[in-house]
């Protein structure tokens, strides 16, 4: 029990991971692929959270009478990667809005042969 | 207790993993994008659950808000069913599962789940915890790290997140409209006009305690700028989008983001020409942690405009386009 | 186990009772309006009485106070937001189940 209590977290992240892998290799749709983009991406933070935790620590916030705090530095780096990938995923979703602009479509499978017209 | 805290712990976990598995089958996008703010909900109830509040924090209103929005808007414009794929789904299937199981052997070499004296927790981090306190006087070390051990690297991010409208900007464009837009059945809702119009001022008042209160509690610029945005997007989905052109115009918004950066920047700049190192806060006052204090303050308002700002632009990007697809 | 934790104990479980019943609602209930009154249920009744619960275990100081705003918000944005919601159905032409079902009757008669 204790084994699987040590890596469940990590395996619940691979399993995130192919999700959100699966869904950008095999999605025909792009907007699907950035949410599966995003998928990969939370579990990559969900990685680095829980390399951050401590068994019985609290917040890393200074509070009286506490002496053991999770890690705050996984933290930090999240907390801006979270920011900076929505940043990021507006880009993704504005590059779709001029894709289906000059081709009428967003369905990967119906490119062909497209670029000859524009 | 603990292991009940555990047990909820596996099950969001379980329910974050049903939910990513879901969205891998359905073909309608607009509940896979509802489907998608859920899992971002559920992941930031589990950051909370593993003491990272700055990060539940910052994932609730960024994954659950803006992101949804702005899916929400972009399926608008690109229709919201899925085409059948017409290729087979073997070979990515294949792909996934051998990098899936490699994963897994990787993860046996993993030191076990929250253990205090893990390789992580031996370096930097101890120091950090032990002496930030101290040195720079701050009860909130997420904000001790972010805005002054790493304050480098946070700029760097907030120049990122200004590129990236820089990038959103040149693809799509903002245009004022000067014609009425179309009915988006919204301008009939009295009852939510009312609401929203009441909401919104708390919702911002919200934002500048995040803003300022970030140093002794969960919050900072990043989250308060996003709160604010979410502020603005709501008038902006309520009323209209000229409307919330009259209050923030786009490009009143683009000096804005540009002004963000560059005061974290000049807080560099100051110490520098105060006779330190670039970003080193402890010239800025004779004290040096006051001069902490000054330089945290001050460069967590640069992030949080600069984000404000790119945020809301975004928004006024993905809605004129929508709107001009919609007229189309 | 005082006065006052048997209270709470008591408002967490009503609490955590409607909002099962709100989510069996949600999966059981045929149509979009008699789904929305069973998710309403949750965010509604369900959220304000296990707020309550947790108000009563704090040691009123400062985070009964954030609850009690919680409280304040969810009361007035939680309404708005299923109206809004059942308002926009009627505005894209959805038919509640009442009004639509004696037309499939007559259809299947036909």
């Amino acid at each position: 029990m204790s084994f699987i209590l040590d890596y469940y977290n990590y395996w619940i992240v691979v399993f995130l991971m192919m999700a959100g892998f699966y869904i950008v290799i095999s999605a025909n749709n792009l907007v699907k692929k950035i949410v599966g983009l995003n998928i990969f991406q939370t579990s990559v933070f969900m990685l680095y959270i829980s390399m951050g935790k401590v068994t019985g620590g609290t917040a890393p916030i200074v509070a009286e009478g506490v002496t053991q705090y999770s890690n705050p530095l996984p933290h930090v780096l999240i907390l801006t990667a979270i920011v900076v990938g929505v940043a990021t995923t507006a880009v993704g979703l504005a590059l779709v809005v001029r894709i289906k602009r000059a081709y009428g479509t967003v369905e990967e499978n119906e490119f062909d042969n497209k670029d000859d017209v524009i | 207790m603990a292991e009940f805290i555990d047990l909820v712990l596996l099950a969001m976990l379980a329910m974050l993993a049903l939910t990513a598995l879901r969205i891998i089958f359905l073909k309608d996008l607009f509940a896979v994008v509802m489907l998608f703010g859920i899992y971002s909900f559920l992941s930031a109830l589990i950051f909370l659950n593993l003491d990272a509040v700055d990060v539940a924090f910052t994932e609730a209103s960024v994954g659950a808000g803006i992101s949804t929005v702005l899916m929400l808007v972009t399926l608008a414009m690109t229709g919201r069913k899925e085409k059948q794929s017409t290729h087979s789904s073997l070979l990515p299937l294949f792909v996934v599962l051998v990098t899936g199981a490699a994963l897994i052997y990787g993860t046996l070499d993993m030191p076990p789940f929250g253990h205090p004296d893990n390789p992580v927790h031996q370096h930097v981090a101890p120091r950090y915890i032990e002496e930030s306190p101290k040195e720079v006087g701050l009860p909130n070390m997420v904000t001790s790290v972010l805005a002054s051990y790493r304050g480098f690297d946070t700029l760097g991010e907030t120049v990122v997140v200004f590129s990236a409208v820089i990038g959103v900007l040149s693809l799509l464009g903002v245009r004022r409209k000067k014609k009425k837009d179309l009915e988006s059945g919204l301008e009939t809702h009295r009852v939510l006009h009312v609401v929203a119009k009441n909401i919104i001022p708390l919702v911002i008042l919200f934002a500048l305690y995040v803003q300022f209160h970030g140093d002794f509690g969960p919050g900072g610029g990043f989250q308060a700028g996003v709160i604010a945005a979410a502020a603005f997007i709501l008038y902006a989905l309520v009323l209209g989008l000229p409307k919330a052109f009259a209050v923030v115009g786009p490009r009143f918004l683009q000096w804005m983001a540009a002004a963000g950066v560059l005061l974290y920047a000049s807080v560099g700049l100051y110490s520098m020409y105060k006779g330190g190192q670039f970003l080193d806060y402890n010239q800025l006052a004779a004290d040096p942690i006051a001069g902490q204090h000054y330089g945290i303050i001050i460069i967590e308002l640069g992030v949080g405009i600069t984000v404000f700002a790119v945020m809301l632009n975004i928004f006024y990007a993905f809605g004129s386009q929508a709107e001009r697809s919609n007229v189309q | 186990m005082d006065f006052l934790d048997i209270v709470s104990s008591i408002l967490l479980l009503a609490g955590v009772f409607f909002g099962l019943s709100g989510a069996v609602g949600l999966f059981r209930f045929p149509d979009f309006f008699t789904r929305i009154h069973a998710a309403s249920v949750t965010d509604s009744i369900a959220a304000i009485l296990i707020i309550g619960g947790l108000l009563l275990q704090t040691s009123f100081d400062l985070n009964t106070a954030k609850l009690v705003f919680i409280l304040l918000f969810l009361l007035v944005t939680s309404p708005t937001a299923s109206h809004a919601l059942a308002k926009s159905a009627r505005h894209g032409g959805l038919l509640t189940l009442a009004e639509s079902s004696p037309q499939d009757k007559q259809e299947s008669a036909k």
